[in-house]
């Protein structure tokens, strides 16, 4: 259609006058018009294109697998640096070299998997922007300001990750002072790249929206919402978990390749300690998931109601049985250590480790249990509904509340009677120490078990905002009360058994690998969860999802996208921990003639993390 | 016949005999998922306890490792040819039971409390639990409700051995106290047909009360369940 009129242009034989020209000119705009029309009308299309889809996999499950990857890799970077630093400071303390090479440690595979993280990241930008075009434009012109914020954070976080991860060696001694300051600067910066996209989340959820005022004031109100700090809280606790399960898993796999007598100690230890930190992280989650729960209940019964009783509810069965795994596997771990790192013990508590595997298998079963259950058409008529008579009362909040506050305490006396193996309280005052223990720890138990059942035949806000609190208050009492007594008794006991490293079965490890596994799947599990809630809402009860995806998928579907992403993860975790440890091969073959390497004595001073117990050597030195 | 395998699969025996035979004596039979689920739960604290030691696991998974890899002779050989012939055998048959057309319906998971609709959530019982308010709800559910639903709001009516599943138990701490007023003021004004499909609504015969009540009586009957149910709505504001 523009042929003719550029043909006539070029024969122009006309004269050109002023008057020509203007009329030429207007002749060109004229011509023109059409094709600025044209642009103008691709723009205006472009603009309003409200979704764009990957044919083969569709959008909406390319998000979910990259978006899950990029959670649970920043959930690693975030969670690392916390225990790092911690372990930093109390090698710095206690001036015990394996503390700072173990803190080292982690940061050698922190620093490997923040590029992945951030690769990750970038594509789900790209792919965000690409595929759901309006909601993004939507979230930016409410949250632009704190994009530019996270910019700078993030920024700062690489800087300091740099000077801190290679300025390690060069600041040791009388500068260490200025690294722990920098690993200070890292979480802090770390905790600030983690609140700022939970805000975008969470606005998705339960947004709040300002029409009036300036754009900082309009982000700054959106990022207030009702679950941006719940979340903040429940990612920052579930972080440390999984960076100290995937840690665990990680020394794991080195203690089952180990060669040395050296290698196996110190990733038994490592292993140890990975455990240690997963466990010490996992016994307040739970608290802080019902808090979660709970603010999204008061924001919207809607949405707490699918969650909960809803279509959703099954998938807390499922986490029942993820969380039930990783007490078992965790307390295991424990009671393995005793088995076989202090020779002769096994006898001694077979029958508190019967007693405590018990109490939490039957914590479990009635964790387990749904409120409305699994059955045939004749069992249903037998039981008068899928509601059992005596059975159904387990499957209400009272009941999981109580059975996960009691698994809390079990796992905590667990690591309490491994602190004390091998060893005999010579202070005078311990026998009575140990009696109230015992007193206060049965009246614990009781309490809870009691605030429990008391909880059914009262109104569900006493039971929220009371007897919930009350019992996690008791097993908080019981940890913090426990903890410095132990500490204080062991301060001046005699070992009677030394504690040997790298004595470890090979299910240990494997068992440490299980739990990184189980963790990667609740958190795949839970962030379904968490985006489900919303069912047919971008932004709940704001922006409502009108692409072809806007329904919820089967839960049987959802489940094997979540065992593809916690299978992708491992996959990922496996390579990039391989490629971070490439270079260590070469320094550790074994020295040659087979000689063990000796290990270093350790000072006297063994904290809890450590394992409670001085290494062997230590005593004969 | 004695160690740590043969406890564990006597362990396991009792179990089962006491969940699937004792247990019923005296209460409704447990459905085979929730049985098979503490049996699983059984056999893992019974392995993991049996595993804690070296010599614990040698004792459990040893007879197990001779008996297939062909270590034990005599009887113990014609047992394992028996146990490779029925396993597969077994295997097949079960495979065949779950895929094999049936006239019976699927075990269902049917959601009691799904979500309810947004224009129902947020919403109060614009009346106050006063006595002439329980009294006139509890009048409004005697002549409406109490044939299904049972004059001690225990679900027992005269009517309700004809449904399947029964009607609500409100005196259950697991039913009505868990929930709102405008969840039953939902559940109530739109009936069995009122669920969305998870809550399948072909298995409530509730009524669609909606033609039958004004609003004001069923926010009056809801405050006469509760009371005469002894059950407390769930709230989000402490009571005076």
């Amino acid at each position: 259609m523009y042929g003719r009129p550029l043909h006539i242009l070029r024969n122009s034989t006309f004269p050109i006058s002023g008057v020509s020209l203007l009329k030429w000119g207007g002749l060109l705009v004229l011509l023109l018009f059409p094709i600025l029309a044209w642009a103008q009308d691709a723009a205006t299309q472009a603009m309003s294109v409200e979704y764009r889809d990957l044919p083969g996999i569709g959008s909406r499950n390319i998000i979910w697998i990259v978006a899950q990857q990029h959670l649970l890799l920043a959930g690693f970077v975030l969670g690392v640096p916390i225990f790092a630093w911690v372990c930093e400071i109390v090698g710095w303390k206690t001036k015990e070299q394996r503390y700072d090479k173990l803190a080292k440690e982690f940061t050698k595979l922190l620093t490997s998997a923040y590029a992945t993280t951030a690769l990750f990241g970038g594509i789900l930008l790209f792919l965000l922007v690409g595929l759901y075009p309006k909601l993004m434009a939507y979230l930016t012109d409410i949250f632009f300001p704190s994009f530019i914020a996270y910019c700078l954070l993030f920024i700062a976080e690489t800087a300091t990750l740099y000077m801190y991860w290679y300025g390690w060696d060069a600041m040791q001694g009388n500068k260490k002072f200025l690294h722990i300051f920098l690993g200070f600067l890292l979480n802090l910066f770390a905790i600030g790249i983690m609140i700022v996209p939970n805000a975008w989340a969470t606005f998705q959820a339960s947004p709040v929206v300002v029409a009036d005022g300036t754009a900082i004031e309009r982000a700054w109100a959106a990022m207030q919402n009702p679950t941006w700090w719940p979340v903040n809280i429940h990612r920052l606790i579930a972080n440390v978990v999984l960076g100290g399960f995937i840690c665990g898993a990680y020394a794991g796999v080195r203690y089952l390749l180990a060669v040395t007598r050296e290698e196996k100690e110190h990733y038994d230890w490592m292993g140890y300690v990975g455990n240690f930190i997963g466990v010490f992280g996992m016994l307040p989650l739970p608290f802080a998931g019902y808090w979660l729960m709970r603010e999204i209940y008061q924001y919207n019964q809607q949405m707490g109601i699918t969650l909960m009783g809803g279509f959703l509810a099954w998938l807390f069965i499922l986490q029942a049985m993820l969380i039930g795994v990783l007490f078992l596997g965790a307390n295991y771990y424990f009671w393995l250590g005793i088995a076989h790192r202090i020779p002769g013990s096994e006898g001694q508590y077979k029958k508190p480790i019967m007693a405590m595997l018990v109490v939490l298998l039957a914590c479990l079963a009635v964790w387990m249990t749904p409120h409305s259950l699994v059955a045939s058409l004749a069992e249903a008529q037998k039981m008068g509904g899928t509601h059992h008579p005596l059975l159904g009362v387990f499957g209400v909040m009272s009941a999981k509340m109580t059975v996960s506050n009691l698994m809390i305490l079990v796992t905590f006396m667990s690591f309490i009677m491994y602190w004390r193996a091998g060893k005999v309280e010579t202070a005078g005052w311990a026998k009575a120490a140990k009696a109230l223990m015992g007193v206060l720890l049965a009246i614990a138990g009781i309490a809870v078990i009691v605030l429990g059942v008391w909880g059914y035949f009262v109104p569900a806000i006493i039971r929220i905002n009371y007897f919930s609190v009350a019992q996690v208050l008791i097993v908080i009492f019981i940890m913090v009360t426990f903890t410095p007594l132990t500490a204080l008794l062991m301060k001046s006991a005699k070992t009677t058994t030394e504690m040997v490293w790298g004595q470890m079965p090979v299910r240990a490890g494997y068992s440490l690998v299980l739990n990184a596994v189980m963790v990667i799947l609740l958190m795949s599990l839970m962030g379904y969860a968490r985006s489900s809630s919303r069912v047919h809402w971008h932004i709940y009860g704001v922006m409502r999802d009108t692409s072809d995806y806007a329904y919820s998928p089967a839960l049987g579907y959802a489940a094997a996208f979540m065992s593809l992403n916690t299978f992708v993860f491992c996959l990922l975790a496996a390579f990039i921990f391989w490629v971070a440890t490439l270079g260590d091969k070469a320094k550790n073959q074994p020295p040659a003639g087979g000689e063990e390497a000796k290990v270093p004595p350790l000072g006297s001073a063994a904290p809890a993390m450590a394992g409670g117990s001085p290494r062997q050597g230590e005593l004969s030195s | 016949m004695k160690g740590p395998l043969f406890s564990t699969a006597i362990l396991l025996v009792g179990v089962y005999v006491f969940l699937a035979f004792l247990l019923p004596l005296v209460t409704a039979p447990l459905p085979a998922s929730l049985i098979y689920l503490y049996l699983a739960i059984t056999l893992s604290g019974a392995m993991i306890y049996q595993t804690m030691s070296a010599g614990g696991l040698e004792a459990f998974m040893g007879p197990i490792y001779r008996f297939l890899s062909g270590e034990i002779d005599g009887p113990a050989k014609s047992a394992r040819l028996l146990l490779l012939i029925v396993f597969p055998l077994l295997v097949g048959w079960q495979t065949y039971t779950k895929l094999a057309p049936s006239d019976l319906p699927p075990a269902e998971n049917r959601t009691i409390h799904p979500a309810p609709p947004g224009e129902f959530v947020g919403l109060a019982n614009p009346y106050p639990a006063n006595e002439q308010n329980i009294q006139e709800g509890k009048g409004i559910y005697a002549a409406n409700c109490s044939p299904c639903h049972g004059p001690n709001f225990d679900g027992k009516g005269t009517a309700a051995p004809g449904f399947n599943p029964p009607p609500a138990n409100f005196a259950d701490p697991g039913t009505i106290a868990q929930l709102q007023e405008s969840y039953l003021f939902w559940r109530i004004k739109k009936g069995g047909v009122g669920l969305p499909i998870e809550g399948m609504p072909w298995k409530s015969a509730m009524p669609r009360w909606e033609h039958e009540l004004t609003d004001e009586k069923i926010w009056k009957v809801i405050i006469g369940e509760y009371d005469g149910a002894g059950q407390s709505p769930r709230t989000w504001e402490e009571e005076e």
